[in-house]
């Protein structure tokens, strides 16, 4: 007989519970599996009505971001063999409200990230005969890490600031204006210190760093946050003793 | 972002779960963040001790000498003991929380992690060195 | 700018005391907490003390430490107040005792090290 590992996924279904309740389901073990192939196979063969998010099934377009076993995980990328001999607990993304099943509402946080400018912000464009904004490695080294995020909101469902204030503004979202922050092409750096400094912004972080720990993808957006409240503090302290300058 | 957050107009009857009271119970990693945390109020602890301390020398020789008296009393060598626990949490999570703080870069590359530790602890045995000197020598 | 917010002195105040805190208090407390009044070393006697403290860099550098130490206790035990037991709600009277606290413990310790003998 081949082996199987048992799931216990969350099934919330508005119309008909008032809460959400635990399905199991006996799904084939197989080495190479992942969760979400767990989840492809209950949908294909044994429950057609589970709904979840996913697309690239290779880390890239951070879609399947689940609870698994209590962890935030993309589940495309988190084998089953780790979880071997079961059962696996599959959850949707924790602080976030739940749509249907495994499925969160994220409105909350893509208000947040374009509140924050994440794209290149110009005072003035350069005529295209001027060609190209240049950038040495260097440069491009200063950012790049936190340009690999994929807003999966992993980091969000780690974070107990986020938990008890809706209102934070987030882990990913600070990470990638501090992007474009110090993206050397960038002028947008003023504007978006409003935001940021705001208690809502970086202010509310306490460094708990598990959104560090949980990111699929190396970011680390507590890092970000406390580099951004020295710059933030260091531009408090510049337009206090300098108040001429201060816009 | 004064306001509530904000969802879809038209969004089905979601569910959200209300966080518990004890969340930084519930993972390993809440709780030492808690306790890194809490490691503020011995060090609040050791600040009032100080002025404690430097009012009885204030008072003269026989103030102070009641007042390490009363030091030896064995709640307050316990207390010391915990707070002492909690202050060396404070000062190593402080020491390696650093670097993340810090992003410095040298010559167009960030410093490694390490070379951002190590002076803290250069600096915490020097400081200590020079204060054991100072209280030690006869 | 918009609103200025206060936070960015409250976090320098915060952060200063907490490599303060570090890098001296330990040392401090295990000398004057166990190791004296356990006797495994001798304390300095009463005059010697008294000399260490009322000399101007160590009144200075006691002031900064116990005011410092407060401030970064202040800071970090607000926010464990609103995030562990939840009660955001009560924000004023928190922030008053918390940073009220700090400033009045550093009016003490400026008071006793100026008139310190």
């Amino acid at each position: 007989m081949a082996e199987t590992i048992t799931l216990e996924v969350t099934r919330y279904r508005p119309e008909r519970e008032r809460e959400p309740t635990f399905q199991t389901y006996e799904v084939p073990f197989r080495k190479d599996w992942v969760v979400l192939d767990a989840l492809n196979y209950i949908k294909d063969r044994l429950d057609g009505s589970l709904s979840y998010r996913w697309s690239c099934r290779m880390g890239v377009c951070g879609s399947c971001g689940m609870m698994v076993d209590g962890e935030p995980k993309l589940t495309c990328a988190t084998f089953l063999s780790g979880y071997m001999p079961g059962p696996v607990r599959v959850e949707p993304l924790q602080y976030f409200p739940v749509v249907r099943d495994l499925v969160i509402e994220m409105t909350d946080f893509m208000v947040k990230l374009k509140s924050v400018k994440p794209w290149i912000v110009r005072q003035e464009e350069k005529p295209l005969s001027e060609g190209e904004y240049l950038q040495t490695p260097d440069q491009l080294d200063t950012y790049k890490q936190f340009s690999m995020c994929i807003n999966c909101m992993l980091c969000y469902a780690a974070c107990p600031v986020y938990a008890l204030d809706p209102r934070f503004i987030g882990p990913a979202a600070i990470a990638l204006a501090q992007r474009y922050n110090q993206d050397s092409r960038d002028q947008g750096a003023e504007e978006r210190l409003d935001i940021l400094s705001q208690h809502e912004g970086i202010w509310a972080c306490t460094f708990v760093g598990e959104c560090t720990k949980v990111c699929p993808k190396n970011v680390d957006p507590a890092g970000a946050i406390q580099q951004y409240k020295l710059t933030s503090t260091k531009e408090w302290f510049k337009s206090f003793l300098m108040p001429w300058r201060a816009k | 972002m004064n306001e509530a957050p904000v969802y879809t107009k038209y969004h089905p009857r979601w569910y959200r779960a209300r966080v518990s009271t004890y969340w930084w119970s519930r993972r390993w990693a809440y709780l030492k963040f808690i306790l890194r945390e809490l490691s503020s109020i011995f060090v609040a602890y050791f600040a009032i001790l100080t002025l404690l301390q430097v009012r009885a020398l204030g008072g003269g020789p026989e103030a102070y000498a009641r007042f390490q008296a009363w030091m030896k009393a064995p709640i307050l060598i316990a207390l010391n003991a915990l707070s002492l626990f909690f202050v060396l949490v404070h000062a190593l999570t402080w020491f390696h929380l650093a670097p993340k703080a810090m992003a410095v870069r040298m010559r167009g590359r960030r410093v490694p992690d390490f070379l951002i530790v190590l002076p803290n602890y250069i600096a915490w045995l020097a400081a200590s060195a020079i204060l054991a000197w100072l209280l030690l020598r006869r | 700018m918009a609103k200025r917010s206060n936070e960015p002195v409250l976090w320098a105040l915060f952060s200063a005391g907490g490599v303060v805190a570090a890098l001296l208090i330990p040392i401090l407390l295990f000398l004057y907490g166990l190791a004296f009044p356990l006797g495994w070393l001798e304390p300095p006697a009463y005059h010697r003390t008294l000399a260490l403290v009322s000399h101007p860099l160590g009144r200075l550098v006691l002031f900064v430490l116990c005011s410092l130490s407060l401030f970064h206790w202040a800071h970090r035990f607000r926010y464990t107040l609103y995030d562990g037991l939840q009660i955001k709600h009560l924000n004023e009277v928190i922030f008053f005792l918390c940073y009220g606290g700090a400033a009045a413990g550093t009016a003490l310790a400026g008071y006793m090290l100026w008139t310190i003998p």
